[in-house]
């Protein structure tokens, strides 16, 4: 039985296979529509995420499945105290598959390894969030064709973002991938996750501080937020926030091919005014998030 | 300085000059009631400076406790006033219920009996890493 807790568990080989059966997904849903018939889907969430939790409750129910769970740990036996083991190993009885998100780093591998049914990790902490990551892979290939001889930019909060982070890491093992980094100082992305994931693989990069100087070389541009708690004192903040708004101005010098990938939610660094330039992909993302989530259930109970 | 070589026994050799107290406390060698000789500084031909433990009787000894605290330490097991096994040791790939992970957003900190466990993820570096939130041991 397979779990999927981070990202790097999946095989290149694995990924194009998700990718493949969410392609046909898309182009044949009702062959899938009865694909989970009588299968039950348990969604942990021990903390709130409406977005993510209803996007696997949507990817179940459109495969004929059943959904059951909790959206908050208030509501569930976490109140009382009870351990991240003992509430698996009581829902894997109730259920054929858990997904889970919950705020301590490492629990939904803690709690892969008491379930008796496959977990898949909807986010845990500022660690792990792979289906945010299959999903921006599924974005990448749909949109581009391809995952190898792309330059992806990544924008914005670098140091603490882990869809960043996961993006980096997955991408990092396609041929001809180059990044570039684009973030105030104080954000940059941590020496650890460079070192292990660029240049100990010999991957170019550069690192800017200036979006608008980068954006004509890029093909993928992942934004994320400059939050204002991140950073030390309000000047700073001020001074750097709005170098990092996405606007149509910023985005004069842009390739045509240009894909633009948010997680979402959005704040204000992306303008409302981009949101109709066709390449701004952010909620086909979304739609694709639902897509590959289905391709997963599907893999991880071994469901053709 | 002379301590007597021992019958029986376990010599803890190549020991990093002052990490001795380390490994004293962390194998519990503090428990035994046997003699327990602590050398700091020797003088070494390999190292410049070494210490030494000897234990002046056989035992379990955490082979990977020992190689994550110093994996440049050599063990000889002596019996019968002989060597009959010159063990050199190497960095585990894993080490359970020693380190303890300093995130505060670690499942660690709030699930019941669940093993401290930490993995090696860069070797040349020494880089360990908590098992469960990736967190740098000692950060």
């Amino acid at each position: 039985m397979k779990s999927l807790i981070d990202i790097l568990e999946l095989s290149e080989q694995e990924i194009m296979e998700l990718v493949n059966t969410a392609g046909d997904i898309i182009d044949h849903p009702a062959e899938y529509a009865h694909k989970c018939d009588g299968k039950i889907l348990a969604t942990l969430f021990f903390e709130p995420s409406t977005r993510t939790r209803l996007s696997f409750e949507s990817a179940m129910l459109s495969l004929g499945g059943k959904v059951l769970g909790f959206s908050e740990a208030k509501s569930s036996s976490a109140a009382k105290g009870e351990s991240v083991a003992d509430t698996v190993r009581t829902v894997s009885c109730y259920s054929d598959i858990i997904a889970m998100r919950h705020p301590k780093e490492g629990a939904p591998l803690v709690a892969s390894m008491h379930s008796l049914v496959p977990v898949i990790n909807a986010g845990d902490g500022g660690h792990n969030h792979p289906t945010q990551t299959l999903t921006d892979l599924l974005t990448i290939h749909r949109e581009m064709g391809r995952f190898e001889n792309l330059t992806v930019g990544l924008c914005g909060d670098l140091k603490f973002g882990r869809t960043v982070h996961s993006l980096v890491s997955a991408m990092s093992r396609y041929p001809g991938v180059r990044f570039v980094l684009i973030s105030p100082e104080e954000l940059k992305l941590p020496r650890y996750v460079k070192e292990q994931y660029i240049k100990a693989k010999n991957i170019p990069y550069t690192q800017s501080t200036d979006l608008e100087a980068v954006m004509p070389e890029l093909d993928i541009l992942y934004m994320t937020r400059v939050q204002r708690e991140r950073f030390f004192n309000e000047e700073d903040y001020l001074r750097l926030k709005d170098s990092y708004i996405l606007t149509p101005d910023k985005l004069r010098g842009a390739k045509e091919s240009l894909r633009i990938l948010h997680p979402l939610p959005r704040v204000n660094e992306i303008s409302v005014a981009v949101d109709s330039d066709p390449r701004a992909c952010y909620f086909k993302q979304v739609q694709y998030g639902k897509y590959i989530r289905m391709a997963l259930i599907l893999k991880l109970l071994e469901l053709k | 300085m002379i301590i007597d070589s021992i019958q029986n026994g376990i010599v803890i050799d190549h020991i990093t000059a002052g990490k001795s107290m380390e490994l004293y406390q962390i194998l519990g060698l503090d428990q035994l009631d046997c003699t327990v000789a602590i050398l700091k500084n020797v003088t070494s031909g390999k190292l410049g400076c070494k210490d030494i433990i000897k234990i002046d009787r056989e035992m379990d000894l955490d082979w990977d406790l020992i190689g994550y605290v110093d994996p440049s330490i050599t063990v000889n097991i002596i019996r019968d006033g002989k060597l009959v096994e010159k063990r050199t040791l190497k960095l585990p790939e894993r080490i359970r219920g020693v380190l303890k992970c300093k995130n505060p957003r670690c499942i660690t900190s709030v699930e019941q009996e669940l093993p401290q466990e930490f993995v090696l993820t860069d070797r040349e570096k020494r880089v360990y890493r908590c098992r469960y939130c990736e967190t740098q041991a000692g950060k």
